[in-house]
């Protein structure tokens, strides 16, 4: 079905300035240089749109996401038409209405049914259009009782639910709206979801900006997503939700590689100061947060390198929920070594030892080790659910006297695309007798 | 630019229900609410008046009351001095709604300007008052050019504030540039002295250049002086500069529009 685009851009470019650097020195200055705001060095701009274009097809809901800073409410305001492109155009038919920020320009002072008024008139409803309305806004806000009382004794989601309400009633051709949804209670979420649905029904565009990605799953037509002020990917919601996910998971893993290079970085740096054998295993800390990060012990066997590898047997930092993952310790001994015990722990981020082990619990008596050798643990299923976790690795005398005991330094980060709680995921299926009758909705 | 004027007239109605939220809230929640748009000049008069009447005792045959010749510069110089700094200011102050919502920016500044029209109004059946308590009526000729001289300021004014505003959201400092700028202009308009008074004539210099000594010195003839009012040339001078100068601020304020959105 093609229909005539609702919303049009066609090569859109965003170029603000950057303020903060030294502006005009003074207005002489300004005044003197002819053109107050015309001139642009690429040095103090900022690119939030490159060269975009989409069509949204009268009717249709569509979603643009993106990371935080990617553009998308550049192009919320420039479809708004509350700012400018810098180059190519933007057309929209039809009548605009724009929840960016629900209640802006409402007046503390004066009552809520006065700031209804207003605000109606200032999205373009005439005098009697809001008076038609004001009963059903006034509804919809669920603020019967308190729409003559002044804004300002309102709850913040009061005052969010009557934005909400006079912009969903301005009654527009093409709703244009910003991660509003995050208003209100459950109930009245599912209230602003009915009636976008209602809005959808009868044939009115919706452009949506959010971040909640099962919303544009179930609920758009077609999805852009921008990163960067480009355009990566357009089309069907699945696919492109699934190509940004992708992103965000292979940013998250560069991130964790950062952190840990400079966790290890750190504790090289104090490597000389750290007191040599302390004697015992350190005992379990109760909370991640205060047990310190380190590394310490008598040496003469190291733990050179830890290297966690997906199925594939790729390095990496996120893995998902239930495939394989190994970790591998690359050691050596600076002398061949009779007695000596490999460990691994996982914690997760309330400093929760999720698992912890070793060679010598697990029955393997320590014969010998020569110069460098790799251990490696292999995990067949990675049970956990979505989280952050912390690795610990060591090495010691079966009697607990560490040669290098590495405390906390790795981190990965399991990925799950069930919302389940806790720790580990039992492998699990549900049955129902012939009574109970369920749906399956997502395929996992 | 002609378009968005045509659709400024559309917005008559926003502007109309900003100007009353503005004066509904300015005194909502204070004890005296709406009367302080009296009490104020009130007390403004009672101040200079003891100051020039009472302590130097400048009052002259001529401007006998003076406290009723002193108010009818003051009140139209309090309307046109606190429309440039809230106006100015307007664009900065209500950011929210034009970083978020898509209206004219420039009913802001002309809110500004409107709201201080109602006090000004609201001002004169208090000189009216004082002129009945004085026994000093004005010529009804006279008053017949009143409304005349309340259009001409109003354009004057909506011009001045356009530019300001819209100036103002790149360059703040205007704000307070204003303020003092606004007492020296006060000070320098035969507001609180006649012009004709010996000593004060031979700055008629500076005097001519200034538009509102043009707009008092006719507000004083339309309300006190009970002579013909022979300053109407200049006036209607005035008023057709005013109408170009709004227009040329209206075009100043259209070229800027885009940048408030970033800028603000």
């Amino acid at each position: 079905m093609k229909t005539a685009p609702a919303i049009e851009l066609v090569d859109v470019t965003k170029i603000y300035r950057r303020y903060g650097g030294k502006q005009y020195a003074t207005l002489k200055s300004a005044l003197l240089q002819r053109s107050i705001l015309r001139e642009m060095n690429p040095k103090d701009t900022f690119q939030a749109l490159k060269n975009v274009s989409f069509n949204v097809p009268a009717g249709s809901t569509f979603a643009v996401v993106g990371r935080n800073g990617s553009g998308k409410s550049t192009a919320l305001k420039l479809v708004a038409g509350i700012t400018k492109p810098t180059s190519g155009t933007v057309s929209v038919t039809g009548r605009i209405s724009a929840l960016i920020e629900l209640g802006a320009g409402f007046h503390p002072e004066i009552s809520g049914r006065e700031n209804v008024f207003i605000n109606g008139i200032m999205l373009g409803l005439s005098k009697r259009e809001v008076a038609e309305r004001f009963d059903e806004i006034v509804e919809f806000a669920e603020l019967k009782d308190f729409i003559d009382a002044p804004v300002k004794t309102y709850s913040s989601g009061m005052y969010m639910r009557l934005g909400f309400a006079v912009a969903i009633h301005v009654d527009p051709d093409v709703l244009l709206v910003d991660e509003v949804l995050a208003v209100g209670d459950e109930g009245f979420t599912h209230k602003c979801l009915d009636k976008f649905s209602e809005f959808k029904r009868r044939g009115k565009t919706i452009l949506l900006v959010t971040h909640s990605l099962g919303l544009v799953e179930r609920f758009c037509d077609e999805a852009i997503w921008l990163d960067h002020g480009e355009k990566l990917a357009e089309g069907d919601p699945k696919r492109v939700i699934g190509a940004y996910l992708m992103d965000v998971e292979s940013a998250e893993e560069g991130y964790l590689a950062q952190e840990d290079a400079k966790a290890k970085e750190e504790v090289a740096e104090d490597k000389g100061s750290v007191p040599e054998v302390q004697g015992q295993t350190p005992s379990e800390p109760q909370n991640m947060f205060q047990a310190n990060e380190g590394r310490w012990g008598s040496g003469g066997v190291t733990i050179t390198g830890v290297t966690l590898r997906d199925q594939t047997g790729e390095a990496g930092h996120v893995f998902h929920s239930g495939e394989p993952m190994s970790i591998e310790l690359a050691v050596k001994a600076d002398k061949p070594c009779d007695d000596f015990v490999f460990g691994i722990a996982m914690f997760n981020t309330d400093g929760t030892c999720v698992y912890g082990t070793n060679t010598d619990i697990e029955g393997y008596a320590a014969e010998s080790l020569i110069s460098e050798a790799t251990v490696n643990f292999g995990i067949e299923a990675l049970d956990l659910v979505e989280g952050t976790y912390k690795l610990d690795v060591a090495v010691h005398r079966k009697d607990g006297a560490p040669y290098d005991y590495h405390r906390l330094l790795y981190t990965f980060r399991v990925k799950s695309r069930t919302k389940d709680a806790g720790i580990y995921r039992p492998r699990h299926h549900w049955s129902f007798s012939e009574s109970a009758r369920l749906k399956r909705t997502t395929e996992n | 630019m002609w378009q968005n004027l045509a659709r400024l007239l559309r917005y008559r109605g926003l502007i109309q229900s900003l100007v009353s939220r503005e004066l509904k809230a300015r005194y909502r929640g204070s004890v005296l609410g709406f009367f302080w748009s009296f009490v104020n000049p009130l007390l403004l008069i009672g101040i200079y008046s003891f100051v020039f009447a009472t302590i130097m005792k400048t009052d002259e045959k001529e401007t006998k009351p003076f406290a009723v010749f002193m108010f009818c510069g003051i009140l139209p110089w309090t309307w046109f001095s606190a429309s440039l700094l809230e106006g100015s200011a307007s664009l900065i102050a209500g950011g929210n709604l034009i970083k978020k919502v898509l209206f004219p920016a420039e009913v802001l500044p002309i809110v500004a300007v409107f709201s201080n029209m109602i006090h000004f109004l609201l001002g004169l059946p208090i000189l009216a008052g004082f002129m009945i308590y004085n026994s000093h009526m004005p010529v009804g000729a006279n008053l017949a050019w009143f409304p005349v001289i309340v259009l001409v300021q109003l354009v004057f004014t909506l011009g001045c504030v356009l530019v300001l505003s819209a100036l103002t959201v790149h360059f703040r400092d205007l704000r307070d540039l204003l303020a003092n700028l606004l007492t020296l202009w006060f000070f320098a308009t035969p507001i609180i002295y006649p012009y004709f008074r010996e000593g004060v004539k031979e700055y008629s210099a500076i005097f001519k250049p200034n538009p509102f000594f043009h707009l008092v010195v006719s507000y004083q003839e339309s309300l006190f002086f009970q002579g013909p009012l022979g300053h109407w040339p200049s006036l209607l001078l005035l008023g057709g500069l005013s109408i170009l100068f709004f227009l040329a601020a209206y075009w100043l304020f259209d070229r800027l529009r885009d940048s408030f959105a970033e800028v603000v």
